[in-house]
């Protein structure tokens, strides 16, 4: 008796929630624009194993508003609006940034800057999407970012400010083909991290496309500190190229270690090595090398200039491209707001995703319908300890 | 005319199905927002994930800090489950089907944890289930089939607070019923004294092999909540990191108390979250959040080692002959 | 793969390996004296690595042009003592109140004072997120026989390690506090009724584990490089080190540090990729826990009925 007391509910219950549907709505508040203020929220990896990527991303976003406040605010359909930032802190974990997107869009912002790693920018991505509230991310380059992940069609409020992995590697892949004119390439990569395998397979795979597969595929894991053995077997394999698609913080020991090993060739990196702290941690070993990047800080057009001046008199320290693709963030953001002319996610979202040409300090931007601008990456050589322009790849 | 005993029964089951009203219908009214929503959902999840790793540190006395590896299984596991075998329309309804999948995987691996801690103990164990957490996370990051480093992308998001709520009601009365019965009896026994415990009567072995089963099927099915709320995993969400997180939910709440390991949950997630505005309006750079709930942690330790519950546990959960005031039976001559 | 191959691993092995057992020291003599398990050790090496970036920048500005030798002997000296007083002021503020609480209460405040220092490190401004390296105070010709290579930074990292080790060794086994220590560390409830002031060797304890740590932390600082989270690893890495060598036992610290450090070079080398390495290094692991749960040179522990 007592058991089928107890089932009675049971079953019910299990019915009851199985045909709920779960709340798909996003049901976002409006924009918030009380006091002619227009709220953005920015999404960072303040803390976690990237804080670096999330301090620089505040201080670019930081003095992107300063700089639109200072300069009387933001004309929308002939208003005049000032921007107020809010940040939160993704932790860099993917539940945090789920959090934290929750957290902006229940604030009332009118758009979302950021997660950078797509590891936390694609969970966000999903709460803005639902959410119809547009989401630029400065610096993710997973390609999956900005595509449904269940219909493979492109999401229709999830934006990025910098080239796709996709797109870079393969431009990585001809430039070690066609300039260094490597007949052995090599590639040392980190297996455990999606963007750095990413670009590694459409690097192999351009180069196999032209001809020329690798001689050594070798991968390594995030926190590795030693890399003798497989830079022993790419040195057995004498190879002529070294491909490291590698963050900033790692590359300075692989260098090392594969010279002390006896490497002698030249080696190509992405835009993972962008932080001018890679000097620093390599003290010279980089000297002759090349990598792609978002922009040239030395062949900077006056808009740039005008950026790197503000932000090392700011914040003591030269930019790094995840801040000058925050800033270029919150520049496609503001032009595509005023462009859309009402304080509008709908319209604003139209706006974007038609930018005909938006010249930012990280070059020229077009968007074609999509989330992923059309947008060329440069090569930069590191000579006598900067980071010097050597060549440009068009899309 | 219904017994005391009939009418606290139907009591009980009416108040819990009032909750589980309330938890259906709250999303849908204006009350609250999709954020709360989350952290509601985010708190009831670690509830169910403190309950099932104060069984393991807590009633057995021993230090598992690996359990974000049954966490990692129980996500998998019925995220492929969703993903890769059921089809679309028949979602909703397999989804308490691809939970308790989730969950029944875990425990397995459970039983695996089991055997290592017939011979060791203490430290010796913390490192077998540290290292049994990293060979899950590694296993996983050399599985392209489930998407390696990168992760499962694209989960359907079916995780509602009143499946959440389901699962920390059900959590809460496996484990209390478990504790009081012989078997959880005999492993509160192991932990205060393994040989005497033996003495009289009580199979460790069987126990042991229970707990790490129970604990790690909670945990696969808070892995499977959590999977399909945020609809994105990956094997670094499953680190050191997160055991460690709900290392420090089970002593901030009390261990060997359910009721501890709620308020433990809860306190913990809301801490964290709120901190969020807090450190907003008062300018604190973001960083300093993270700098607070260790900081907590240690002053909690010093001031009140046994967690805010201590092995005290609320009236709710202990068993009706237990509470204060009621005679125990004799037994029958 | 080559003979010269597993040479060139094997030594880079003992390099990583003479880290680890500093820092494993650390741990299993924590636990000797107060069957607790210090899971901030690994964040007080970082700190230390810190200090020694510190003090190398300072001295290098202050004494420009002196042979880098005199610095790196003043960097690790300063290393030593301040990170040995940050342990005992850690010791007494956080682990002295919980002396008599349940060992877990201990264990967890431990967790988070690591977690802590992290963090805070992290948030200060001043140190920041960012990865450093401290400049190469040992640099100098490399050796080169039979094709391998021997950097002189790796050859005095070995050496250096092996001179704390013989000297610590032989403060526990020479000297009265060394043997109080070992005291304590079998029976600490009698040993304190002999007059043996149990509160000073206890952060004496601290201090010497400290210590050793920061001379690894220092050489670390130049190999490779620090930033403030990677305590986690290394700490678990080292914990692990001296549970495998037997925890209490300061040889078995010693001998656990290097076979972690072997299996951490050599599984990628033999496996031909890194993927598997830790799943392999952990499998191993508790392998060796099964069948021998004291660990290497651990005394099994007889249970008083």
């Amino acid at each position: 008796m007592k058991r089928l007391l107890l089932l009675v509910p049971l079953v019910a219950t299990i019915a009851l929630l199985s045909s709920c549907k779960p709340a798909t709505e996003g049901g976002a508040p409006p924009p918030k624009t009380t006091g002619d203020t227009l709220l953005i929220g920015l999404n960072t990896e303040l803390t976690g194993s990237i804080p670096v990527v999330g301090r620089s991303c505040r201080n670019a976003a930081e003095l992107a508003v300063k700089d639109l406040n200072d300069a009387g605010g933001l004309e929308v359909g002939g208003r005049k609006f000032k921007v107020e930032l809010m940040v939160e802190d993704n932790e860099d974990k993917a539940e945090s940034a789920t959090a934290a997107a929750q957290k902006l869009v229940a604030s009332g912002v009118l758009a979302m800057i950021g997660p950078n790693a797509s590891r936390n920018a694609i969970p966000a991505s999903e709460v803005a999407e639902s959410a119809k509230v547009p989401m630029i991310s400065p610096w993710s380059t997973n390609p999956k970012l900005t595509v449904g992940a269940r219909d493979g069609k492109p999401k229709q409020y999830v934006y990025r400010a910098c080239f796709t992995d996709e797109f870079q590697a393969a431009a990585d892949a001809k430039f070690v083909l066609n300039y260094l004119k490597s007949k052995r390439p090599a590639i040392l990569f980190d297996v455990s991290s999606e963007a750095n395998k990413g670009q590694a397979e459409v690097f192999k795979k351009t180069l196999e496309a032209g001809g020329t597969p690798p001689v050594a595929f070798e991968t390594y894991t995030s926190g590795d500190k030693d890399f003798s053995s497989q830079l022993s077997r790419i040195v057995a394999a004498k190879a002529d190229s070294l491909f490291l698609p590698n963050y900033y913080s790692e590359v300075p020991m692989q260098v090392k270690q594969a010279r002390r090993l006896g490497y002698t060739g030249p080696i190509m990196g992405s835009d993972a090595w962008s932080n001018t702290e890679i000097l620093k941690l390599s003290a010279g070993a980089l000297e002759g090398q090349y990598f792609t990047m978002h922009y040239a800080p030395d062949r900077a057009t006056p808009l740039c200039k005008d950026f790197m001046t503000k932000y090392k008199a700011a914040y003591q320290q030269d930019p790094d491209d995840v801040a000058a693709l925050t800033y270029d963030a919150f520049g496609l953001l503001f032009e595509a707001i005023r462009t859309a002319g009402v304080v509008d996610r709908m319209a604003l979202g139209d706006a974007l995703r038609n930018t005909k040409s938006f010249e930012g300090v990280t070059g020229r931007m077009q968007f074609k319908g999509t989330g992923d601008p059309v947008k060329s990456a440069v090569v930069l050589q590191v000579k006598g300890g900067k980071f010097v322009y050597h060549d440009t790849v068009n899309p | 005319m219904m017994s005391d005993r009939t009418r606290y029964t139907v009591v009980r089951m009416a108040a819990l199905l009032c909750g589980l009203a309330i938890a259906i219908i709250l999303p849908r009214t204006v009350l609250i927002n999709p954020y709360i929503e989350l952290v509601l959902k985010y708190i009831g999840i670690n509830m169910v994930l403190t309950v099932s790793l104060n069984l393991v540190n807590g009633y057995m006395g021993e230090f598992s800090v690996g359990h974000a590896g049954f966490m990692a299984v129980g996500a998998y596991t019925s995220a492929v489950l969703t993903l890769f075998f059921i089809p679309p329309e028949w979602e909703m309804w397999c989804f308490p089907l691809s939970i308790l999948a989730g969950g029944a995987v875990s425990a397995v691996a459970g039983v695996l944890l089991a055997f290592p801690s017939f011979r060791t103990r203490g430290d010796y164990l913390a490192i077998v289930t540290l290292a049994f957490n990293m060979i899950i996370k590694s296993a996983l990051e050399n599985m392209p089939a489930v998407g390696g480093p990168r992760g499962l992308t694209g989960i359907h998001k079916l995780t509602t607070l009143a499946w959440v709520y389901v699962a920390v009601v059900a959590s809460v009365w496996i484990v209390r019923n478990f504790v009081n019965s012989n078997l959880g009896r005999g492993v509160t026994a192991i932990r205060d004294d393994e040989s005497v415990a033996g003495l009289v009567g009580v199979n460790s072995r069987r126990a042991k092999v229970a707990v790490f089963a129970l604990s790690a099927f909670l945990a696969g099915v808070a892995g499977a909540l959590f999977a399909h709320e945020i609809q994105f995993i990956n094997p670094r969400s499953f680190t050191l990191i997160k055991s460690t997180e709900m290392l420090v939910m089970v002593y901030l709440g009390g261990v060997a108390s359910i009721g501890g390991s709620l308020l433990g949950a809860t306190v913990y997630t809301l801490l964290l979250e709120g901190l969020r505005p807090t450190l907003q309006i008062l300018g604190i750079s973001q960083e300093w959040r993270q700098v607070v709930a260790p900081l907590m942690l240690i002053l909690l330790m010093i001031f009140r080692p046994r967690g805010i519950m201590g092995m005290r546990e609320f009236r709710l959960f202990k068993p009706r002959d237990e509470r204060r005031g009621k005679p125990v039976k004799e037994a029958e001559p | 793969m080559t003979i010269q191959l597993l040479l060139q691993q094997s030594f880079n092995a003992l390099q990583l390996g003479s880290v680890y057992a500093l820092i494993a020291l650390g741990y299993t003599m924590v636990y000797g004296i107060l069957t607790m398990i210090n899971f901030a050790h690994g964040d007080i090496f970082t700190v230390s690595c810190y200090l020694a970036l510190w003090f190398s920048s300072l001295f290098l500005a202050i004494w420009a042009g002196s042979p880098p030798a005199l610095v790196f002997a003043a960097t690790v000296v300063c290393a030593m003592l301040s990170t040995a007083a940050i342990a005992v002021i850690i010791e007494r503020l956080a682990y002295k109140p919980l002396r008599q609480a349940p060992r877990v209460s201990a264990v967890i405040t431990a967790l988070g004072v690591g977690l802590l220092i992290e963090n805070t490190m992290v948030a200060i401004p001043g140190i920041g997120p960012e990865p450093r390296v401290i400049p190469n105070l040992l640099s100098g010709t490399d050796l080169q026989i039979g094709g391998i290579t021997l950097s002189m930074a790796q050859l005095l990292t070995i050496v250096v390690s092996a001179v704390a080790m013989i000297i610590l060794d032989a403060i526990v086994r020479k000297t009265r506090v060394g043997i109080a220590m070992r005291a304590i560390s079998w029976d600490s409830r009698i040993v304190p009724l002999m007059g043996v002031p149990i509160d000073r060797i206890i952060s004496i304890t601290f201090a010497l584990g400290a210590a050793v740590a920061a001379v690894g932390g220092t050489m670390f600082g130049m190999a490779y490089q620090m930033d403030p989270y990677m305590g986690i690893r290394i700490g678990w890495w080292a914990f692990i080190s001296a549970v495998v060598g037997g925890i209490g036992n300061i040889r078995g610290a010693m001998l656990g540090g290097f076979v972690l450090g072997f299996v951490e070079i050599l599984t990628p080398t033999v496996l031909r990729s890194s993927s598997y390495r830790d799943m392999v290094a952990f499998g191993l692991l508790l392998l060796l826990l099964v069948f021998r749960p004291t660990g290497i040179l651990g005394r099994p522990a007889a249970q008083k009925i």
